[in-house]
């Protein structure tokens, strides 16, 4: 008999369904995946490495674009790092803001993921349902910061502007929508249908135990059973005052990882509710003029506010020395930010744990001795967004 | 028999000519449907409703820069969007589209021949098609072309054989091979009716022989990029469009002949039935397209061998104990 090779199959960085920029080499034999490597590296922009030669408030448009998915939620962790860093007290309504914008944010990445899911594993329908409904919270994040994907709304302190005109009526009518648009046009279409149940059950399993070693946070996590919320087991931002649920799966295959995601939506639409309840009046902003900016007004009008707008603009503010880490709960798992100051206006490092990053190192383990097809299902169900894997 | 010459070639023209029309529309009504379907408006730039759409389409291709890649054997790679498209237009021959009718006092059939073979020529014309698409996946000399070839060429024959067995429920029934007499067994009522379960494995496993959702493994655009297809471009591309489009048509034609009843039906001339029967079946593919996700190669294999082949295999059995109680033995 002839001798057999196995191919090798270069999937990526051009594939349409490594979402974005992931290289992986294939070893196949047949249509069965032998092994797996993963290349990363190629929007790799040296984030980090930047953000020693900034000030701490230039930074934070550069957490935009990291998970560009979810801008909020990483505008989020850098700000609440700097703020601990400083030990700044953030005002009460700035607080119900944030959560309420980072839980729309969660439902909006979620919807990104459902869709492409969808596309990856051939349902092509679903992905405008799901934009349809994402388009409305870019709206409310439109009127909010003017900008829809790399939002920038968060700033040290507080919140960049207070909340606009009408948000209130914008985000009541989200809530009122979107369970039925969910229960109609997501659930009844896709979750029902038994080819999708064909292409995800039992698929990409990964144990409790794996996944704890293997580092995994955030719905990858919880699928496979572990009741794991940094909004729970660690709240800021006062979560520990509102009253949601964690969503866990039983098995952890992909079916799991996509219940635990939509779980994840109605549980933050149900925070979403109750912040909008609570929603406090008062300022937008801490009140420390050597860290927050001034409002325009006062600028204009007087003086001393004036020297503090162009201090905070030209040579940013002076924390302790110091290293701080935080961490908070975003669509894709744990994001910390590890910041260290030589108490010079610039951070002295400056890093990041992205929880994509993390989350793709269980690939491998997922998906060798499993069909292409299967591992299609896998990168989809994994959610990696790769401007956060490679900074 | 000039005149007979004759006739056929301006028969050959208008039915080409018809098909390929109808053909490229259908391409422009699939994106509208489908874009209606998925909340946005499709095209709708070039002319009135994007009608003009699949003539910029056209012109698009055929501009486009050929390109044959370097290490691909250049022969089978150029032969084998022709031998995909050919046996496609070759199935039209026989499928008819209405009855005789009267042009300058000639009796003049609206199909090209009405065989006594018909269902038997379409079958042995329409598998040659696989070649095509096998030879191009081959050719190519890319891994993902070879994949997309080779998971094409299995899901194709696999499918045939269900779609086969399928169609034997309706040739017991008409007791003929030829299409026109099948037209005619129909008068009392529509073989969708005594032969529905046929009719279900006979859509199934057309759509996975026509590549479309769910079965649409081979040019799988999120696990094969493209398919075999992936290193074709310009006109190459488009034969294998033209051949996939003329294909769907084909077979509508013969869901609408086999199983709807052909050009029968009140009112309207035949032509017209015929028309709106077939693309009611080509709308129902597209809705297809617009709901379903795509199953995984083995459970496509699985589906064929384990499912509709046996599935078939008790249609062939249950239609004489069928025909027998009804009566129409």
């Amino acid at each position: 008999m002839a001798e057999t090779k196995n191919m090798i199959l270069n999937m990526g960085p051009q594939h349409p369904s490594t979402h974005g920029v992931l290289r992986l080499i294939l070893e196949l034999d047949g249509e069965t995946v032998v092994k797996l490597t993963p290349e990363i590296g190629y929007l790799h922009r040296g984030v980090e490495k930047l953000g020693e030669n900034l000030t701490y408030h230039q930074f934070i448009p550069l957490t935009d674009r990291e998970d560009y998915v979810a801008a909020l939620s990483n505008n989020l962790a850098y700000c609440m790092t700097v703020e601990k860093l400083l030990g700044l007290e953030v005002p009460p309504r700035a607080m119900v803001a944030r959560v309420l914008l980072t839980e729309l944010q969660r439902i909006a990445s979620h919807l990104i993921w459902l869709g492409t899911f969808g596309l990856d594993i051939g349902a092509m329908s679903l992905f405008f349902y799901c934009m349809r409904e994402r388009e409305q919270i870019l709206d409310i994040f439109e009127a909010c910061a003017g900008a829809r994907l790399t939002i920038n709304y968060f700033a040290i302190g507080g919140l960049r502007h207070d909340l606009p005109e009408g948000f209130e009526s914008r985000v009541r009518d989200f809530i009122k929508i979107f369970p039925e648009r969910m229960k109609n046009d997501y659930e009844r279409i896709f979750q029902d249908n038994k080819i999708v149940r064909m292409r995800t059950e039992g698929v990409g399993i990964i144990s409790k135990e794996d996944a704890i070693d293997l580092g995994l946070s955030g719905p990858l996590l919880r699928a496979c059973g572990v009741a794991w919320d940094i909004r729970k087991s660690n709240p800021y931002c006062g979560y520990e005052t509102y009253d949601f649920d964690i969503a866990t799966g039983k098995v952890g295959d992909v079916f799991d990882r996509y219940l635990v995601r939509m779980e994840e939506m109605r549980q933050s639409l149900k925070i979403v509710q109750q912040a909008l309840d609570r929603l406090p009046g008062g300022a937008h902003l801490a009140d420390d003029p050597k860290v927050c900016l001034p409002p325009k007004q006062k600028v204009m009008t007087e003086m001393e506010a004036l020297i503090h707008h162009f201090k905070i603009v030209s040579e940013g503010f002076e924390p302790p020395v110091g290293e701080v880490y935080h961490s908070i709960e975003t669509p894709r798992g744990e994001l910390g930010f590890y910041i260290v100051s030589d108490g010079s206006n610039k951070p002295y490092r400056l890093r990041f744990r992205p929880p994509s990053f993390v989350n793709l190192e269980s690939l491998a383990k997922m998906a060798e001795g499993k069909l292409i097809g299967d591992l299609i299902a896998i990168i989809g169900a994994l959610d990696p967004v790769m401007g956060e894997v490679d900074r | 028999m000039t005149e007979f010459i004759i006739i056929m070639l301006v028969k050959m023209f208008v039915i080409f000519g018809a098909v390929m029309l109808t053909m490229t529309y259908i391409t422009l009504a699939e994106r509208k449907i489908l874009g209606y379907m998925q909340i946005r408006p499709g095209p709708n730039r070039v002319g009135p409703w994007g009608l003009l759409q699949p003539i910029a389409d056209g012109i698009k291709l055929f501009l486009k820069e050929d390109i044959i890649p370097d290490k691909a054997s250049k022969v089978v790679f150029v032969i084998a969007p022709a031998m995909a498209l050919i046996p496609a237009v070759m199935t039209l021959a026989v499928i008819p589209f209405g009855p005789a009718v009267t042009i300058m006092g000639r009796q003049v059939d609206v199909y090209m021949a009405d065989v006594n073979i018909g269902i038997l020529y379409i079958f042995a014309v329409s598998s040659i098609g696989v070649y095509g698409i096998v030879l191009a996946g081959w050719s190519s000399e890319s891994k993902y072309s070879l994949l997309g070839g080779l998971r094409s060429s299995a899901q194709m024959i696999s499918y045939e054989l269900s779609m086969g067995f399928a169609l034997v429920g309706v040739i017991m029934m008409s007791q003929s091979l030829s299409m026109v007499k099948i037209i005619e067994a129909q008068k009392g009522v529509w073989f969708i009716v005594p032969q529905f379960f046929g009719f279900i494995i006979y859509i199934t496993a057309a759509i996975a022989e026509l590549n479309r959702t769910p079965f649409d493994l081979p040019e799988g655009e999120s696990e094969l990029v493209a398919g075999y297809f992936t290193e074709y471009s310009s006109m190459k591309y488009a034969m294998f469009m033209l051949g996939e489009y003329i294909n769907i048509i084909s077979v509508s034609g013969i869901v609408t002949t086999l199983y709807l009843g052909g050009w029968s039906g009140p009112i309207l001339p035949p032509l017209a039935w015929f028309m709106i029967k077939l693309l009611a079946v080509v709308f129902f593919m597209i809705w297809v397209r617009a709901t379903y996700p795509r199953f995984r190669y083995d459970q496509l294999m699985t589906f064929g061998w384990k499912v509709l082949l046996p599935a078939s295999i008790a249609n062939i059995l249950l239609t004489p104990v069928f025909m027998k109680i009804f009566g129409y033995l």
